[in-house]
């Protein structure tokens, strides 16, 4: 038996045949965001932490009067990661009104690609990065993971992390 | 939209507003030339405009409207029927505007009804008597008697009208000129970029402080008083008159009475009283909603008030008024009050509260019942109130804001709800204070006081067992340390309250202390709301830049109080005079873990029983004898997958891990949802072995799993296992206790202990309990209360001879030899000291392994 599950992968119009992306870092792994959604990139300031909030949501940056919800790509990805000091490098997303801060290793060039040679998750990818990839291209320079900016910030992809962290034997 | 046809819906939707009013008006004063003219005139410029425009539906009811209206000028009697035409035509043509305003066109559609309905009505005089403006002077005729009366009002109005008659109205479309409308976005913006400056302005001012330039610090401090008072008009802009949410509200009156057969007199004052924007359109429903249940419910029908001896008309009055931050608003009304013992019965019928807990009650306490969910007094249902919805409504929109709502009344005479609301949500004064470090902002509103420990001797801050207590006066107030509330206390580091600050908080009648490390000063925040991915964390309100450029988050007391466990208790000596209604006793909150697996509805088990999380390769299972096992920290733990329907294939799984100490078993599910935490109620559904029942979960059913069953079916060779039965269930302690301090302590004990609690105040409530048969396990009693206590409740199981009598354990503070004697004397279980919990769990254990071995 199957069951769904929301990793298909949307073709763009046909009209742009190519879709430009900006390329972050993460653990020495390639990621794209698509230009069109990235608002821009800064170097975080002073980050205030959210007592009881998901691990992931590393906290609360002042960018220019605006209030920037800081997300650890790491921690969503669930790799190594430490305290975001200042001076880490935010790609900043505006998603329903609200400024969101993604934090990530480094960032790249753009890159423009045809939206054909997207190849969609390969079987064998975790399931957790599976959930936020929408496919993968490969560049002369090694893959770019696309990522799925809205399933980043759904709320399930922070919440379930929070059991984790109990360190109770069984 | 075109820029000219958006001008035109927001003009013409304020216009026919007025138009709404004036009517009304009219209605009452039939022979006032300055509302007609007013009416006429703005009918008159709808029609035009909408010529102009080329939309022909709008355009031809104005023109209907105006007829009609153009022979009240000309001495027609206003009539009711007439009137109601005219709002009714008033009422289309707001639904066409809306529909302009969305689809830029004037939607399909024919008239016809209400415009033949127009004709009809203007039929019997003249028709094309509506294409001139009439002479204003023309006389009308008037009732004799009346005259005199009639006169003074009409000068009143004269001059009391915002636009009075022709003669002005060249002064007012000059006033119109000097305003534009600005959308809100607009201004909000302008908001963030004067927060921006003053930020700046700040650095600035820590750079001059650093280097010496004297004309430098004279510039600064005219940027500094220009940035202060740009901040104060953007603030302003966003203000506006009260009145603007009461437009609607004569319209709603007249259409009440024409519903209910009641006369009703609305009168309005302060309604130039100023306040935001946001906050403005929060209250709208409230009022809304206050009205009909005046109307509906206090004022009598004209009859009534006759036989009563009052005015066969009723009045509601709203006032508004500011009051030192916050402005206070008043809806009266001149009917019957609320009747005390109606509410007290409906209290009962719907099981908000014992009779025995009513007496106590003050009516003032009893009136507020009227906020409960689902409360009504009405007999029947009506359309215009009585369906229990709205005062519930009323007074969580009004919470929500920060306000309160309260109602006083005389029996026979009246009733008033007087609303509280702040002036403006977007700038709270707030008090910053530190703890563990961080930085936070706590609302000024709700800080009572501020108490400093260590320098003060009256207040003292003692240590009960774990749990702090203060002094303060005459009252005890429970403390606790705000890092340990937030989850961020570093044990190691963590300094003792009396180090730091106690500052109290008075929410309604609930009173306690937060322990912080430092207090620093009060400052004006600008409240910014919280990402919608942290919103469910109540103990926050929102966010703020403070002037030296760090995020702070803002506490919300409110969220503070529900996370401190609802446990706090009042005054020293005060008997809780809020009981929690009576249905909530059995269902405390509770965290589940929700997912799915498989097909249909998503699954929940509670997180308590949940003891890790792992993620595991689907591929590493391994099966022995049919069944599945993974090897986790050197041992060999069974498998099971939470729906038959699930496909394990391969990949990575989160599989819940949940032991009872002895068996450890793992169940696979597809994806782990969320963690909820709330008041469930678990519906049990039929004999589905698994399942304990189903809830509804984030609005959602969600099946509830009995770990307790899948533990077992996963041993099946485990002696407890092959009983196949249900999972033993947990033990069920009837807790009583008066104080509610000591409840609130106890209580979470018990259950951290893994009982199950029901937590009572009273003897006759836990007597009442056992009568109907509910099962205990055992009874902790406190037997030191004055009046009746748990010594009484023992010798009423004694008096009844009952055959399973739960044991009961005694609870004093005092301990004595008077306390244990009587205790042996009613052959009680035990006797131990309200302080001393694992004394108390030491003793209930061996009290339940005893009752256990005699059955």
């Amino acid at each position: 038996m199957t069951f769904v599950t929301r990793l298909a992968f949307e073709p763009t119009e046909s009209t742009s045949l190519r879709t430009d992306y900006v390329t972050v870092f993460i653990d020495g792994q390639r990621f794209g965001l698509e230009i069109g959604s990235v608002r821009d990139v800064f170097m975080a300031g002073a980050v205030t932490k959210v007592p009881l909030a998901p691990p992931a949501v590393a906290g609360l940056i002042n960018l220019r009067g605006r209030v920037v919800t800081a997300i650890c790509m790491r921690k969503l990805l669930r790799l190594p990661a430490e305290r975001p000091a200042p001076g880490a490098m935010v790609v900043g997303i505006e998603r329903g009104g609200e400024s969101f801060g993604f934090i990530v290793d480094s960032v790249g060039e753009v890159v423009s690609v045809m939206d054909g040679d997207c190849q969609p998750n390969p079987l064998n990818l975790d399931p957790r990065w599976a959930s936020f990839s929408r496919g993968i291209h490969w560049l002369s320079e090694g893959l770019l993971v696309v990522l799925d900016i809205d399933a980043m910030l759904a709320p399930s992809a922070l919440a379930p992390a929070l059991p984790l962290a109990r360190e109770t034997e069984p | 939209m075109d820029e000219i046809l958006r001008d035109f819906v927001t003009e013409t939707a304020d216009s026919i507003e007025s138009v709404d009013r004036e009517l009304v008006r009219l209605e009452q004063d039939p022979n006032d030339e300055t509302i007609l003219a007013n009416i006429f005139r703005l009918v008159h410029t709808i029609k035009g405009t909408c010529g102009f425009l080329g939309l022909n539906r709008l355009e031809s009811l104005s023109h209907a409207a105006e007829t009609v209206m153009s022979q009240f000028r000309e001495g027609k009697a206003v009539t009711t029927d007439a009137v109601d035409l005219i709002l009714a035509t008033v009422d289309r043509i707001k639904l066409i505007l809306r529909s302009i305003e969305e689809n830029a066109v004037e939607p399909d559609g024919d008239d016809g009804d209400l415009i033949r309905s127009l004709e009809r009505t203007a039929g019997d005089v003249l028709p094309g008597s509506d294409d001139e403006i009439v002479d204003v002077s023309e006389p009308i005729a008037l009732p004799e008697p009346e005259l005199p009366a009639v006169a003074a009002s009409k000068a009143a109005n004269a001059e009391n009208a915002p636009d009075a008659g022709l003669p002005k109205r060249r002064s007012s479309n000059a006033a119109q000129s000097q305003s534009i409308r600005v959308p809100i976005d607009t201004i909000e913006s302008l908001m963030t970029m004067v927060s921006e400056l003053v930020l700046t302005r700040n650095q600035l001012v820590e750079i001059s402080r650093r280097a010496e330039y004297p004309e430098f610090k004279t510039a600064l401090q005219r940027l500094s008083s220009v940035t202060a008072e740009l901040q104060e008009r953007v603030m302003k802009t966003r203000m506006q008159p009260i009145s603007t949410a009461w437009q609607k509200l004569p319209r709603l009156v007249r259409d009440l009475c024409a519903e209910l057969g009641k006369d009703i007199e609305l009168e309005l004052a302060g309604a130039d009283t100023e306040l935001d924007r946001q906050v403005l359109e929060l209250v709208k429903d409230p009022f809304t909603h206050l009205i009909r249940n005046a109307a509906d419910h206090g004022i009598e029908m004209p009859h009534e008030r006759r036989r009563l001896g009052k005015s066969p008309r009723g009045t509601i009055r709203i006032s508004a008024q500011h009051e030192s931050g916050t402005i206070s608003i008043d809806i009266a009304d001149d009917g019957r009050g609320i009747d005390i013992g109606r509410v007290a019965a409906k209290a009962i019928e719907r099981g908000l509260v014992t009779p025995a807990e009513l007496e106590r009650m003050t009516e003032e306490r009893i009136a507020r019942f009227i906020f409960e969910p689902g409360f009504s007094t009405m007999a029947s249902v009506s359309h215009v109130s009585g369906r229990g919805v709205g005062m519930d409504v009323v007074r969580s929109n009004i919470e929500l804001i920060g306000g309160s709502v309260d109602v006083r009344w005389t029996k026979g005479q009246g009733a008033v709800f007087t609303i509280k609301i702040p002036l403006t949500l977007a700038i709270v004064a707030a008090l910053i204070i530190e703890t563990a470090g961080q930085r936070f902002a706590l609302p000024q509103s709700a800080v009572v006081e501020l108490v400093q420990p260590l320098a003060s001797a009256e207040h003292r801050l003692e240590k009960v067992r774990g749990s702090w207590l203060l002094r303060l006066r005459e009252t005890q107030i429970p403390v606790v340390r705000l890092a340990s509330i937030l989850g961020i206390e570093d044990p190691q580091s963590a300094p003792t309250p009396q180090e730091g600050f106690v500052v109290v908080i008075k929410l309604g009648k609930r009173v306690f202390g937060l322990a912080v490390d430092a207090v620093f000063h009060t400052e004006e925040i600008v409240v910014k709301p919280l990402s919608g991915l942290l919103r469910s964390l109540s103990v926050f309100s929102g966010n703020t830049i403070l002037g030296d450029g760090a995020v702070v988050l803002i506490l919300d007391p409110n969220g503070i109080l529900a996370r401190l466990g609802d446990q706090t208790g009042q005054g020293r000596g005060e008997r809780d005079e809020t009981p929690r209604p009576r249905k909530r006793l059995h269902e405390e909150k509770s965290s589940f873990l929700v997912f799915r697996a498989g097909f249909g509805e998503a699954k929940a088990v509670s997180l308590a029983a949940v003891t890790r999380l792992e993620e595991v390769d689907m591929a590493s299972i391994e099966t022995v004898a049919g069944r599945k096992f993974i090897q986790y920290r050197g041992e060999l733990i069974p498998i099971m997958q939470a729906d038959e329907g699930m496909d394990l294939g391969s990949g990575i799984r989160p599989v819940l891990l949940f032991s009872d100490g002895q068996r450890t078993a793992g169940l696979v599910v597809d994806e782990i949802v969320d963690i909820v935490e709330d008041h469930f109620d678990v519906k049990p559904v039929g004999q589905m072995p698994g399942l304990l029942g189903t809830a509804v979960i984030r609005e959602r059913a969600t099946e509830v799993l009995d770990i307790g069953y899948w533990l077992a079916s996963a041993h099946p060779d485990h002696p407890e296992g092959q009983a196949a039965g249900p999972a033993p269930r947990s033990r069920r302690i009837m807790l009583l206790e008066a104080a509610p301090f000591f409840r609130g302590m106890l209580a979470p004990v018990l259950k951290a202990a893994g009982y199950e609690v029901v937590a009572l105040a009273e003897v006759d409530a836990a007597i009442g309990l056992l009568e109907r048969g509910e099962p205990f396990d055992a009874i902790v009693a406190d037997v030191e209360a004055p009046g009746r206590n748990g010594f009484d409740l023992a010798e009423e199981l004694r008096a009844g001879h009952r055959l399973r009598q739960p044991p009961v354990i005694a609870l004093s503070a005092r301990g004595g030899s008077s306390v244990v004697d009587r205790a042996r004397r009613l052959e009680l279980a035990d006797v131990v000291s309200k302080f001393d919990r694992p004394g108390l769990l030491d003793a209930l254990a061996e009290t339940l392994a005893d009752a256990e071995a005699l059955s």
